[in-house]
This record gives structure tokens, sequence and C-alpha cells, in this order.
């Protein structure tokens, strides 16, 4: 299969086969009216199976939302249809306003205003918590 | 400026510092008599409370200042569906520091990220209680002297009880601590407190649902209440509420120096006829929260630059 090469834009590469899909989602992807290329389960040497998704525009990335999704992807900024910037992700400590907070007892349930905040409490499992209340985020 | 929302806001040389206010307070309580002459507290309750909030009130009011009272969302601007955000830019336009309760988690956080004044969190929920905590660590280490090498056994609701987890947090810190942890299955400590507490630390613990066996080795009992408004469930807390009631006969089994703690209230967890034993210590507990509470309020007015 063949997608054309960007001229300026973004490629997120070595996504985790099977994680492409949720990071379209939660990046807003789906909302923009530009052109963006999602493939999936592309054989790679490096991982066996990867996703990738290319945004044929110069439009701002959440990092952070990569990082929180698939902290081993990396992120090439194309510029005149050359690699500027190849930059590597790390998991976010602070996700604000990514993911919402689904214990019941949390002041975010009823105080629809607040910022949604987590912060990374363990980089080892990769565990987030509610910056109100604690509560794990499990997905 | 400081507020106080989970106990681990206090570092170990600052809760030192606590207990060693508080004792003084007990020594000499006239040279602090008028120390909060002019200032007020504002205790914003927007759950039920009794012993936290008179505590609070006492406190300031030996500190020779005043209190400004909110008491249930009902009677408050909260029933107009105003955001605790909201209420505490109000409030610190007319008091000097707050101690806030509510039944939503996080809630003293949001407090004091929009406060100009300290927050001091009277308990959120199920979340975080730290004056409790305070009241526990002061009765441990005036009933035993100090805070270190001690074998503590917590008995009850330890996977819901805020007090059993920051009471862990507090005491971890100090050395050649170790816990036996009295639960019945359902109710046992979360794995997230070892995980993220115990076992980093280092701390010895063991758990068991034997009381009797558990008592024998204890320098210190922290009994709680198994709490029915944190059951889903009214079958669930039918069954477990009388998992262990301490009693005269049981407490024979418990050395002559042990303590009894217990955050109150209680149901029928520690049987009245308890109450007399020496080893009981859970009335001297409420008035050690009130003089650490005078303690921490004398420490964040003088952080913000209220008191000289």
């Amino acid at each position: 299969m063949n997608i054309d090469s960007i001229q300026d834009g973004i490629v997120i590469d070595h996504i985790t086969a099977g994680q492409g899909m949720k990071l379209y989602r939660l990046l807003g992807l789906d909302e923009l009216d530009v052109s963006i290329a999602l493939i999936k389960n592309v054989v790679s040497r490096k991982l066996g199976r990867k996703d990738i998704i290319k945004i044929d525009a110069d439009i701002p990335v959440n990092i952070d939302i990569i990082g929180f999704v698939d902290p081993g992807a990396t992120v090439n900024f194309i510029r005149h249809g050359e690699l500027v910037e190849k930059r590597s992700i790390a998991m976010p400590e602070t996700l604000t306003n990514v993911i919402r907070c689904k214990n019941p007892r949390c002041i975010t349930s009823s105080e629809q205003e607040l910022a949604q905040v987590f912060k990374l409490t363990d980089r080892v499992n990769k565990v987030y918590r509610c910056a109100y209340c604690e509560t794990k985020w499990t997905g | 400026m400081k507020h106080i929302i989970d106990i681990l806001d206090l570092s170990v040389s600052e809760i030192d510092a606590l207990i060693s206010t508080a004792q003084d307070i007990i020594a000499q309580p006239k040279e602090y008599a008028e120390l909060c002459r002019g200032l007020k507290l504002a205790t914003l309750f927007f759950e039920p409370s009794t012993r936290t909030r008179l505590s609070f009130e006492a406190a300031m009011y030996e500190l020779g200042g005043n209190v400004l009272s909110v008491t249930g969302a009902a009677t408050s601007s909260a029933s107009k569906g105003e955001s605790v955000a909201d209420t505490a830019k109000v409030v610190s336009c007319y008091a000097d520091i707050i101690a806030i309760r509510h039944p939503k988690e996080g809630a003293a956080l949001v407090a004091a990220q929009n406060a100009s004044i300290p927050v001091i969190n009277a308990g959120d929920g199920g979340h975080c209680h730290p004056t409790q905590t305070l009241a526990d660590l002061c009765t441990i280490y005036r009933e035993k002297g100090r805070l270190s090498d001690l074998t503590v056994g917590f008995c009850g609701d330890l996977k819901f009880g805020r007090t059993v987890h920051s009471l862990i947090n507090a005491l971890s810190r100090y050395s050649g601590v170790s816990f036996v942890l009295i639960s019945p299955e359902e109710l046992k400590l979360p794995s997230y407190v070892k995980d993220g507490v115990l076992k980093p630390n280092g701390i010895t613990y063991r758990q068991t649902t034997d009381l009797e066996a558990a008592l024998p080795g204890l320098d210190l009992l922290y009994m709680t209440r198994v709490q029915r408004e944190r059951f889903f469930n009214e079958e669930d807390y039918l069954r477990l509420k009388d998992s262990y009631i301490l009693t005269p006969d049981k407490l024979r089994l418990a050395g002559p120096d042990m303590c009894v703690l217990h955050p109150l209230p209680r149901v029928n967890e520690i049987s009245v006829a308890v109450d007399n034993d020496p080893r009981a210590c859970y009335f001297k507990q409420v008035l050690n929260g009130k003089y650490m509470r005078m303690a921490l309020m004398l420490m964040l007015l003088k952080d913000a630059g209220r008191i000289g």
C-alpha cells in the first residue's frame, strides 16, 4: 500500500500496533478538515507491527497525549518535504483535559468546569492518578 | 502560602514541631490565649460533623480568635449551585483561615487553589483527613514517648478507612515502625497503599484476620468503624460491621502498656466496658486533636504573615 509523502506536517511513527485509532481520537484528528492517513499494522523491523499517523498540515499536536498513549512512539516534523526534527516521546508528568476521572465521589464529577488533571505517580507501571481524589486511571 | 490537604503536606520535622507546640500549649495555655486576637476561622462544613467542627472552633476560641461557621450544604450558597472555588474566593474576603469538610474527594484542594488564605482539609469524603492523623500522632507521642520503633496494629475497615491510610503514610516515615493489619478479607488494606507506601519505605507488615492472636505483640491498637456510608451494598455492610469487637476479655491478651486508639465515632467495635481501662486512649485523642489544630492554625497563620 502506498501513501504519498507529506510536504508540511507531522508523522507519528512507531505507534504500538492497535494504538493508532485511540491516538487518532484522543488527538481530535477526526475533527480536523485536513488530509490525514492512519495506517495500521505496518510491518516493522523494530516492533514487528506498528501503526503510523501522517498529518499533511502544519498544525499543533499535543505531544503529552502521544506520550500518555504510547511513549515509544516518535514524532517527525516535516517541512518542504524534508525531515527537520525527530522527537522521542516521554510519559508526561501531568495530563490536563485528556482523560476524565471516573470516581463518582470526585469533586470533578459535580463541578464540571474544573480541569481534569492527572499526575503520573508510577512511571514503571504507567500509573496516572486524578490530582483531586487520587483515583487511579484504569482506561 | 501553605495549605494542609494531605498529611504528607507536612514534613517529619514540621509534625515534630507541631507536637512540640501542642505540648507547650497543654503546659502553659495562657501563653497562647491571645495569639489569634482579631483573627477569624471560617469553618465550611458541607457534610455532617460534630467532633471535627467543634474541635476547630474550640481551638480558635482558645487562641483568642473568632469563628465564622457554615454547616450543611442546604443552608449555604452551595444549595444555589455556587462552586467550591467561588466559595473559597468569597470566604477569603471575610476570614483569615479556612477549615473545610466536603463530601466530594478533592474539594479541599480546589478550595486551596482558589483561596487567598490558608486552607485546612477537615475531611474530603473518603480521601484525606490530615488533622485526625495529627491527633493520632500527638496521642501516640504523648502515650509512648516516641513515634519510631513501634508495632502498630490496625483493626477493622482497612480498605475504606481514610484515617488508617493517612496514619500509615505518616508513621511510615519514622524508623523501626512495623504494622499488623487485622481485617476481614473483604476490607484488607488496598494494594496501592501496600505498593505505594509500605514497600517503597521498607516497612515490615503482616496481614491477619485474627485479632486475638495479634494482640500480645502490639504497642498500639488502632480500631476503626466499618463505615456504612462507604458501602454501595447494604448487605455487605451488615455482614461485615461486627467483624471485630474489642472487649475487656480480649484486652487481657494485650500487654500492659498497649494503647487503644480509635478515630471515633465508634458504633460497637469497642465495648463501652473498655473505656475505663487505662489503655483506652481514644478520648485523649479527641483532646489532643484540639491542641494539634491550635498548633497547626498557629503555624499556617504565621506562614501567611497574619500573626507575628
